[in-house]
């Protein structure tokens, strides 16, 4: 996993609650077996015509394809972002895209994990400070946060500058892009432990063998 | 299994978390043991994947159960797949299954379905399990008593890998339902109803128990309608305490245990239920007389409102940002604040999907359609969730019921709840859905859904537009 130690980076305002993962990658685009190639179809019911089949035009109106906005990279957005389905594909999507932040007042819980998983940051602020980092970065060109895991510190150069929370655990993976895999790994010995004193459903073979 | 002592009062949702600790290391999240992992076709190939990258093997075949239902098309079995790109997961899927062991139940598989389906069905799903799937609605599975939830695919990497999870423990909401449903309002209604008053945040960084009478009184299929929709409120499981009702569901089924298996699991299970005093994060009260049969307006399942009453006004909504969502979600729906619910006509009606697809809900759905007919102007399907529950249908005549009526009767699986197969709305097409989710586009880009129950669709599809079950006159 890619380690997120600080970033730097514009900011895109998507003033909008309850972003689901539908919306963030539509279904028809769920089909692909590789974890690549989703960026281009990231929020691809707002942003472009058709069905996906065939490339449709891009409406032109929504906020990731105005100019100014082209080299964001952090996101932020209205409450409960990423409810809705379990798909990691919205989180390749965002990350393919070029998302190494995306900030909120709420996240799902399915989707913070999965971006946990995949080195994006999801940034729990208040709504007060969501609001004003969404103002800000309509108002002013060219936006930028500094977002620092390192010091847990989110600041803009402009007098805007406040902490978020983590857990230590996530925070330790993030930073230094631990394969949790690995991890758990090294509880062999508890995991076998646990297993001789629950076996498996051995009946499940008969699938197997038909 | 059963730990006694001296130990605090317990809510069932703890005794369950407390049976799976493998190890809590000193810093680290807890690491549970997974009993059960549920794979289908479109959340598990870069997970597989990412076992052969990284040379490691699947620990635990026989604690893994596969099958094929989000993209598969619901017309008859054996024709070829039209998609080449759906086609090429499935045969992944296959391909995965073989060279990694994974029981699977296959498109020609008698015991095809919607894997929330086919688990419960089979007697896999077990109560006082622990049960991952990379499914949002593996929740469904809670209404056994198990700790169940949907996973992402690196999570689902990490189960193959190792069958355990690290998780944060959550937080624990009792959601107690007091007195009866009335006719006409079933699960499907309580579990709107409850969402409509959390909202679709509300339950997050919880696990949801269900308790009261009402809880009590409903069947399975009732229990695992509302347990699966616990998500829509944010809360990644929702529980219910196994009792007789559930061991006779479980009893005799195909992987449940047998003979003096039976009886010590049974002994086991009776420990599962929360005990008196065991205090919860946060508790809701609710009263099952205040229910009514609801209809979503917008475009989350939080949107919703009684049949009888009329799409909300803007200024009801306190917030900015509410009344901002309400306006837009209103707008993709082609609706007017202050519509009467009853006013709207349909296009479509769908009945299927995890959340009802099951031989009660087919059952209800054709209570309102024996004898009658589907409006002229709408088109309505019906999509059991299993090959069991369609051979079920069909031997109690229900296909006839449904057919005569002028639905259509297709093959199982997730079909038109998510569209990724061929079943879709065009865009503009208004549909009653028994499914989950009123995302925009979910059923099909522009397409509007409206969430109901089995009954409710039923009605709408004959009366062409959405109509008060309570006042309905049966054949």
């Amino acid at each position: 996993m890619q380690p997120f130690r600080k970033h730097t980076g514009v900011v895109v305002p998507l003033d909008k609650v309850n972003v689901d993962t539908d919306q963030i990658i539509p279904k028809q685009f769920l089909k692909r077996i590789e974890r690549t190639g989703f960026g281009e179809f990231l929020f691809y019911d707002w942003r472009f015509s058709g069905d996906g089949k065939e490339f449709g035009k891009k409406i032109g109106d929504f906020v990731l394809d105005a100019p100014r906005y082209a080299k964001a990279s952090i996101l932020v957005a209205g409450k409960n972002f990423g409810c809705g389905s379990s798909r990691e594909h919205a989180v390749w999507a965002l990350a393919d895209f070029g998302f190494r932040v995306v900030i909120a007042s709420s996240f799902a819980d399915i989707f913070a994990n999965n971006s946990l998983k995949n080195g994006l940051l999801t940034v729990r602020l208040n709504q007060e400070q969501v609001a004003e980092i969404m103002r800000r970065s309509k108002e002013i060109e060219n936006y930028q946060l500094n977002v620092d895991l390192e010091t847990l510190r989110v600041e803009d150069g402009r007098g805007f500058t406040t902490t978020f929370a983590m857990d230590e655990f996530s925070r330790h993976c993030l930073l230094n892009g631990l394969d949790d895999i690995g991890l758990t790994l090294q509880h062999e010995a508890e995991i076998a432990a646990y297993e001789a004193k629950h076996p498996a459903c051995a009946e499940m073979k008969v699938i197997l063998a038909g | 299994m059963g730990e006694t002592g001296n130990m605090a009062p317990r809510t069932l949702f703890e005794k369950v978390w407390d049976a799976h600790v493998v190890a809590a290391p000193e810093g680290q999240s807890t690491l549970l043991y997974i009993d059960l992992h549920l794979v289908h076709e479109v959340t598990s190939p870069q997970a597989f994947d990412g076992l052969r990258a990284n040379g490691r093997r699947l620990r635990q075949p026989l604690r893994t159960m596969a099958t094929v239902d989000h993209n598969i098309p619901t017309t008859p079995r054996g024709l070829p797949i039209a998609d080449p790109i759906a086609a090429k997961q499935i045969e992944a899927l296959q391909k995965n299954c073989r060279e990694f062991g994974v029981p699977l139940f296959d498109m020609d598989s008698a015991e095809q379905g919607i894997v929330h389906v086919i688990g419960p069905e089979l007697g896999i799903t077990l109560p006082g399990m622990t049960i991952v799937c990379g499914d949002s609605h593996t929740s469904t599975h809670g209404a056994f008593g198990s700790l169940a939830f949907g996973i992402g695919t690196s999570e689902v990497e990490h189960v193959l890998a190792t069958q355990c999870l690290p998780q944060k423990k959550p937080k624990t909401m009792q959601i107690h339902v007091s007195g009866k449903l009335a006719e006409g309002v079933t699960a499907k209604d309580l579990a709107l109803g409850i969402i409509g008053q959390l909202g679709t945040d509300g339950a997050t960084g919880y696990v949801i128990e269900y308790a009261g009478d009402a809880v009590r009184a409903l069947s399975m299929e009732g229990r695992m309608t509302l347990c699966n929709m616990s998500i829509e409120a944010g809360a990644r499981a929702g529980l219910i305490a196994p009792d007789e009702t559930t061991f006779a569901y479980v009893s005799g089924r195909r992987f449940a245990p047998k003979g003096k298996d039976w009886g010590e699991a049974v002994t086991y299970w009776r420990t599962l239920a929360g005990d008196p005093g065991a205090q919860f994060d946060r508790v809701i009260e609710i009263d099952a007389v205040s229910l009514a049969p609801f209809v979503t307006w917008g475009t989350n399942p939080g949107m919703v409102v009684a049949v009888n009453a009329r799409v909300p006004e803007l200024k009801s909504f306190g917030q900015e940002a509410d009344r901002r969502a309400a306006e837009q979600a209103l707008a993709y729906m082609g609706l007017d604040p202050g519509t009467p619910i009853e006013a709207i006509a349909v296009d479509r009606v769908f009945i299927g999907s995890c959340t009802n697809s099951r031989i009660e809900d087919l059952r209800a759905a054709a209570r309102v359609a024996k004898g009658q007919h589907v409006n002229p102007k709408v088109r309505a399907m019906v999509v059991p969730g299993s090959q069991a529950i369609k051979r079920a249908a069909e031997q109690e005549g229900l296909h006839r019921i449904f057919l005569d009526a002028g639905f259509e009767w297709r093959e199982s699986g997730c079909s038109m709840c998510l569209g990724m197969n061929p079943d879709i709305l065009q865009p503009g097409e208004r549909c009653a859905s028994t499914s989950n989710r009123n995302f925009e586009g979910r059923q099909g880009r522009g397409g509007r859904t409206h969430l109901v129950s089995p009954m409710m669709a039923a009605a709408a599809a004959i009366a062409g537009h959405f109509t008060d079950v309570r006042n309905w006159k049966y054949e």
